[in-house]
């Protein structure tokens, strides 16, 4: 049972459970959604761009624990940072999830601060995709061109 | 003084008979006895089906029904003779009206598309209701972008029963096909078919049934039944993958084109002029699954050898054992309460995505299947985004349900509910 404890280890069921930003964002100026129809996630991602820096960003759908935590973590993760430092960070914690050389996947990890409790996903490669869904849907909202803000 | 040994109930069947017939299930996983709650996606074989398709490779084979040597004439009568035991599991008339298909899939599509050029126009309606495998909605969804048809859906109520009276109510008179699961594969909800085809005849409907979860837990009978189209995938009944037969009235396959054109499908061949084959082979366009016929052929007489009383029987008191079980467990949610249910229970779990679940049941060896069960329209009616599915086969008994039952526990556990 140890893979699994460590795949849900506290953090992430802590954040599954209670996810932070989770909510709608009427401000954002991005905006996605995503969906892994093999395993029923859905996520929602809405981003508030300004001076190409995240000022604000909220997320809402519904999955398992793994997606829902990734979500949390990221939105957490993002705050604050320019776009090009983001589309670093999901290139890093993809990587960091798949690379089949273990020392490089640590220390790349490592460098994620939070982001390092993804460890257990290695083991379990079929939740890689739950653990960057939210990510995925981010860049999507990004790709996008400026989306009007939405209006009450 | 004597010491029980406590017996698994098992309706009829002799379960530990039948497990020791399926070498996989001696396989451990993760170290433990491997659970396989999943036969509704696909049934483990039997050594007997398994050594008939290797018998075939070994002994029997070449392509059939154009050889003039011995080995091609063994294999054609093995495949023919196949043909017949699906005509016989389905009490079909006739041989020629059974055609191979590499499955249930495949078939519905057949009939879509020949059924349809042949009989279907622009505002024709095809009735189909709210709980069909994809297989039974996608291809008439293609139907009306092709030709217009109009594709509508009869409701059922909460308990995941047919709305008969609105089924009823949804035919009109441009309906002209009706499409149902026999057993709906998410749900496990056994639909009143007899009465479906009693007011789909009444109003001058073709019929077809989609037999995918019937035909491993009770006996079918298309005369009786009054359909006009059966059909049914091999691997879901003990059989191998890539093969499956669709059933048709022989009067309406005649009227219907040939849909995949090519070798065998020909009676003569010029490039001014070509002649369809008869009946079934003018379906069945070049050298088709023919060890996997023969295993169709192993599966339905190691079915047969059971005894499809003794099989429903066990359907009914395992899936009874299990609907029973799960109420108990008071985070757990069956969803679906139909009047009659066969070989499938759906769940939710309080506070658990059904992925995580099949993962950590996964670590105690338990099978089952977490998602949409290829039935997304049923997770829509029923508000729920995924669920877990348990199904049975004649391999599985109450030890497999108790063990589904300690496994989830552990869920709870692990997620820290």
């Amino acid at each position: 049972m140890s893979e699994l404890r460590d795949l849900y280890q506290e953090m992430i069921l802590d954040h599954g459970k209670r996810p932070r930003n989770f909510g709608s964002l009427p401000t954002a100026n991005r905006h996605a959604d995503g969906h892994n129809p093999l395993c029923g996630d859905k996520v929602t991602v809405a981003v508030l761009l300004q001076d190409g820096k995240v000022a604000d960003v909220r997320f809402t759908g519904a999955g398992c624990a793994i997606s829902m935590a990734s979500a949390s973590l990221m939105t957490e993760a993002i705050k604050g940072k320019s776009e090009a430092e983001l589309r670093e960070m999901f290139q890093k914690f993809h990587t960091a999830l798949t690379a089949a050389d273990e020392a490089q996947a640590a220390s790349l990890l490592e460098g994620l601060d939070k982001l390092a409790v993804f460890s257990g996903v290695r083991e379990f490669p079929v939740r890689v995709k739950c653990a960057t869904l939210p990510w995925h849907t981010l860049i999507a909202a990004l790709d996008r061109a400026a989306q009007p803000a939405k209006t009450e | 003084m004597t010491v029980m040994r406590r017996i698994p109930s098992s309706g009829g069947l002799d379960v530990a008979a039948v497990r020791r017939d399926f070498p996989i299930l001696a396989r451990p996983v993760h170290g433990k006895r491997l659970v396989y709650l999943d036969t509704a996606a696909s049934a483990q074989k039997p050594r007997q089906v398994i050594d008939a398709e290797r018998h075939v490779y070994e002994a029997e084979y070449a392509n059939i029904h154009r050889g003039v040597y011995a080995l091609s004439e063994a294999a054609t009568a093995a495949y023919e003779g196949s043909r017949d035991k699906v005509r016989a599991l389905l009490n079909a008339p006739e041989s020629r009206e059974i055609v191979f298909v590499r499955g249930a899939t495949e078939a519905i599509n057949l009939v879509a598309q020949s059924y349809g050029r042949a009989f279907l126009k622009a505002g024709d309606e095809v009735l189909i209701t709210e709980i069909e495998h994809h297989a039974n909605i996608v291809p008439w969804q293609m139907l009306r972008q092709d030709r217009g048809i109009v594709l509508k859906v009869a409701p059922v109520n909460d308990a995941g029963d047919l709305d008969l009276d609105a089924f009823a109510r949804l035919i009109g008179p441009r309906t002209k096909l009706v499409a149902v699961a026999h057993v709906a594969n998410a749900l496990g909800t056994v639909l009143p078919v007899e009465e479906i085809v009693r007011i789909a005849k009444q109003r001058g409907c073709t019929v077809l049934i989609d037999g995918c979860q019937a035909v491993p837990h009770q006996a079918v009978d298309v005369q009786a039944l009054g359909c006009d189209f059966y059909v049914f995938s091999g691997h879901k009944l003990y059989a191998p993958t890539g093969i499956g037969a669709l059933w048709g009235r022989a009067a309406l396959l005649e009227q219907m084109p040939p849909w995949q054109g090519g070798g065998d499908m020909i009676r003569s061949v010029t490039f001014d002029k070509t002649e369809y084959n008869e009946l079934p082979w003018k379906f069945e366009a070049g050298t088709p699954h023919i060890a996997g016929a023969i295993g169709l052929g192993a599966a339905i007489d190691y079915v047969h050898g059971l005894g499809y009383g003794a099989i429903a029987a066990h359907d009914a008191e395992l899936t009874g054992y299990a609907v029973e079980a799960l109420s108990r467990l008071s985070s757990v949610r069956v969803i679906g309460t139909p009047r009659l249910r066969s070989g499938v229970i759906s769940f939710v779990v309080e506070g658990a995505h059904p992925h995580d679940i099949g993962m950590i049941l996964d670590r105690d060896a338990v099978c089952v299947r977490a998602g949409h069960h290829c039935a997304q329209p049923t997770m829509d009616r029923f508000g729920v985004p995924a669920t877990v599915r348990a199904s049975f086969g004649v391999y599985n008994d109450r030890d497999d349900v108790d063990a589904l039952v300690a496994a989830l526990r552990n869920v709870a556990k692990v997620l820290q509910l």
